[in-house]
């Protein structure tokens, strides 16, 4: 019989109950909430009378809505009507049903999957469930972890359990050695342009090969965390000694010797030798350059030396349909180079590229330069209040705030727009983000997703540039 | 849950692939605590020319004529004919929860983004897989023809188009059952519950660890 995959290991660990016509109820250890898709979960469970099943499984923090810029007169002080009502519903519904939550001016707040890891809430071996698509971010410590809708948040909260049927196994492995100024967001947006944006769907995506073993555990996050873009709900990554050192000492980990015991047991989340992939695809990491999406699908991306693609040339009708529609929301030329994308705005944050070494590695290239005259804004929003202590604490803030850069308070910000940070219509931004999609970051906004380094060197020049080149003046 | 046996209704085209669940719903409407109302705001980006605000009253705002629910020909619609990765992006519910308000009870393509798919069952709205050739012939006979209604029969698990032709579609026989039923997923989990104490039982010895508390 075949080896196991790390997923099939963590499915059978998570069966509660295994039905005939393929579905099943797998346990779910942590779920995470946030203000956006859980108040008509609370609702329904009030509806139906129904009590939470284990009530301190679950963790709770506001950040879709949450304002970036001072807010120290708290919730009341949210100036969208709207958006402060369901942020106040979430504080309401946690204290109604005792959840721990760390509300908008805890030092803890953050964008959930950004603090769920940095809590220790997220575990290797776990189940992880939030109602939100980047929930595959937590893959990348070897938990099960998958985005949920509403009426899942409801069903998890009430039973524990999600209905559920086995995905297939997808490996894609990256060999070789990434070159400097290529990072995580690159290998991922490179990905995603290979096996397009239903590429993945059905399965749990396990990333592998060296590459990928030789990132760190955050840039291992950034690629789970867009395996949605590829269709996949779900990502992985095998535990490692950086996966289980990660953990030591963290708020919600095992402390001492249950930290030894646990250890044990998340090194064998790996994927058997012998293990059978229904697909696998291999990349090789040489090939991959920092990335640009120029379209309005993340599958629309090329490396920056390249241009934008010409409808003429696809064979596929629906794809040149794609490409032609594509071109005149983002108001590109075909063939344009991309290094002469103008820009208005840069956005470097989102639950994608918001922590520290995000942060270090845009201030890396930041440092001792100014943000382009031409640019109407360039915002620096940290994943967390913790990521944003420690970026202080490293000077990270002065050097943004000397280069012309803005310096805010945690949450989703400008990635999809729910709270004041948002695009103008027609306005071009590099953003860290995941999502590219036609009105995502303010209506009649036109997203390039690049990495927190390529995000940063376009910010000082005001156009796409090859960080390489800015790296080595 | 609402129930689905079976239903007839006008067929709009939706000529475009990958459309995205930002485009089904924009995230301004996403601020509502509530699960109804979304109807008016379905594709709002496509359907409106103007910027939609959660609250507004969309009766007197300006119409895209080019886009495909504002033609006359398709008032009423409430079956959508898609494209491929239909629902990709993000999870919100909200985005069934928008075609549901609208009037839509099915929605046909090539393929779907899987937690769309999912939340679809939810919610008493039917998502029907077929296959290229069959969405494409749908797709042109719809254009043809005026009125082009299709009736859906989940119990025998077909499209019917006018002329009597019929495509066979799979579904998962626990969601067919729900949906046919109209039964709530949690209260049959509930029925489960020894065997859910059970695991918890078992896997406490295994993993104690996952059974520390979140705590403050």
């Amino acid at each position: 019989m075949a080896g196991k995959t790390l997923y099939d290991k963590l499915w059978d660990a998570h069966l509660v109950r295994q039905n005939e016509d393929g579905s099943a109820l797998i346990y779910i250890d942590r779920q995470i909430l946030h203000e956006v898709t859980s108040p008509q979960a609370f609702e329904g469970l009030r509806l139906a009378g129904r009590k939470p099943w284990r009530i301190d499984t679950n963790l709770a923090t506001p950040d879709h809505n949450v304002p970036t810029t001072a807010r120290a007169g708290g919730v009341d002080q949210i100036v969208d009507p709207v958006s402060r009502i369901q942020v106040k519903t979430l504080d309401a519904n946690c204290d109604d049903f005792g959840i721990v939550e760390f509300k908008m001016n805890d030092h803890r707040q953050g964008i959930v999957h950004v603090v769920g890891p940095e809590q220790g809430m997220t575990l290797p071996g776990s189940t992880v469930v939030c109602g939100d698509s980047h929930t595959s971010t937590h893959g990348a410590f070897g938990a099960l972890a998958h985005g949920i809708g509403t009426s899942e948040v409801e069903h998890v909260l009430a039973t524990q359990c999600l209905i559920a049927k086995k995905m297939k196994n997808m490996l894609v492995r990256v060999d070789g050695e990434l070159g400097a100024g290529v990072t995580a967001k690159d290998v991922v947006l490179h990905i995603i342009g290979v096996i397009g944006t239903a590429g993945g769907t059905g399965c749990a995506i396990e990333f592998g090969g060296s590459a990928i073993r030789s990132l760190s555990v955050e840039g291992r996050m950034t690629v789970c965390n867009m395996a949605i873009e590829a269709g996949a709900r779900v990502g992985l990554v095998a535990v490692d000694d950086k996966t289980i050192e990660y953990f030591r000492g963290r708020a919600f980990a095992p402390q001492g010797a249950l930290f030894d015991a646990a250890a044990k047991a998340w090194a064998t989340l790996v994927s058997d030798a012998d293990a059978q992939f229904d697909t696998v695809v291999e990349i090789r990491a040489e090939d991959i350059k920092p990335q640009v999406t120029w379209g309005t699908s993340p599958e629309m991306v090329v490396a920056v030396d390249g241009t934008v693609p010409n409808p003429t040339r696809e064979s596929d009708p629906v794809k040149a349909d794609g490409i032609r529609r594509a071109l005149q929301y983002m108001g590109l030329e075909a063939d344009q180079k991309i290094t002469d994308i103008q820009l208005d705005r840069v956005f470097i944050g989102s639950c994608t590229n918001s922590r520290i070494e995000d942060l270090r590695a845009a201030a890396a290239v930041v440092k001792g330069r100014k943000v382009a005259a031409t640019l109407k804004q360039a915002l620096v929003v940290p994943g967390s209040g913790l990521v944003k202590s420690q970026a202080e604490a490293e000077g990270l803030d002065q050097i943004f705030i000397a280069a012309g850069l803005e310096w805010r308070e945690p949450g989703c910000s400008m990635c999809l727009a729910m709270n004041p940070d948002k695009l103008g219509q027609g306005e071009h931004c590099a953003s860290t983000s995941n999502r590219n999609f036609e009105g995502r970051q303010g209506f009649g906004g036109r997203t390039h997703l690049v990495s927190p380094a390529m995000a940063a060197a376009a910010a000082i020049a005001g156009h796409f540039v090859d960080v390489r080149e800015m790296m080595q003046q | 849950m609402k129930k689905f046996t079976q239903h007839n209704g006008i067929a709009a085209p939706l000529d475009r692939a990958n459309v995205d669940t930002d485009m089904i719903i924009p995230k301004q409407f996403l601020k509502s605590i509530k699960r109804a109302g979304f109807g008016p705001n379905l594709f709002d980006e496509l359907r409106y020319l103007d910027e939609g605000q959660p609250d507004q009253d969309c009766a007197g705002r300006p119409l895209n004529p080019d886009f495909v629910l504002n033609q006359p020909r398709y008032a009423g619609a409430s079956v959508l004919l898609a494209r491929e990765n239909f629902g990709c992006g993000s999870s919100r519910e909200h985005a069934p929860w928008a075609l549901d308000d609208y009037g839509f009870r099915a929605v046909i393509a090539p393929s779907f983004a899987d937690i769309f798919y999912n939340n679809c069952f939810k919610n008493g709205l039917l998502p029907i897989i077929l296959s290229e050739a069959q969405v494409d012939q749908l797709f042109r006979e719809v254009a043809e023809q005026e009125g082009y209604q299709l009736t859906v029969d989940l119990e025998r698990q077909v499209v019917v188009t006018p002329s009597g032709a019929e495509f066979a579609f799979e579904v998962d026989g626990f969601r067919k059952h729900c949906l046919l039923n109209g039964l709530d997923d949690i209260g049959l989990t509930l029925q489960h519950a020894d065997e859910i104490k059970a695991y918890e039982t078992r896997r406490r010895q295994e993993a104690p660890w996952l059974f520390d508390a979140i705590h403050n």
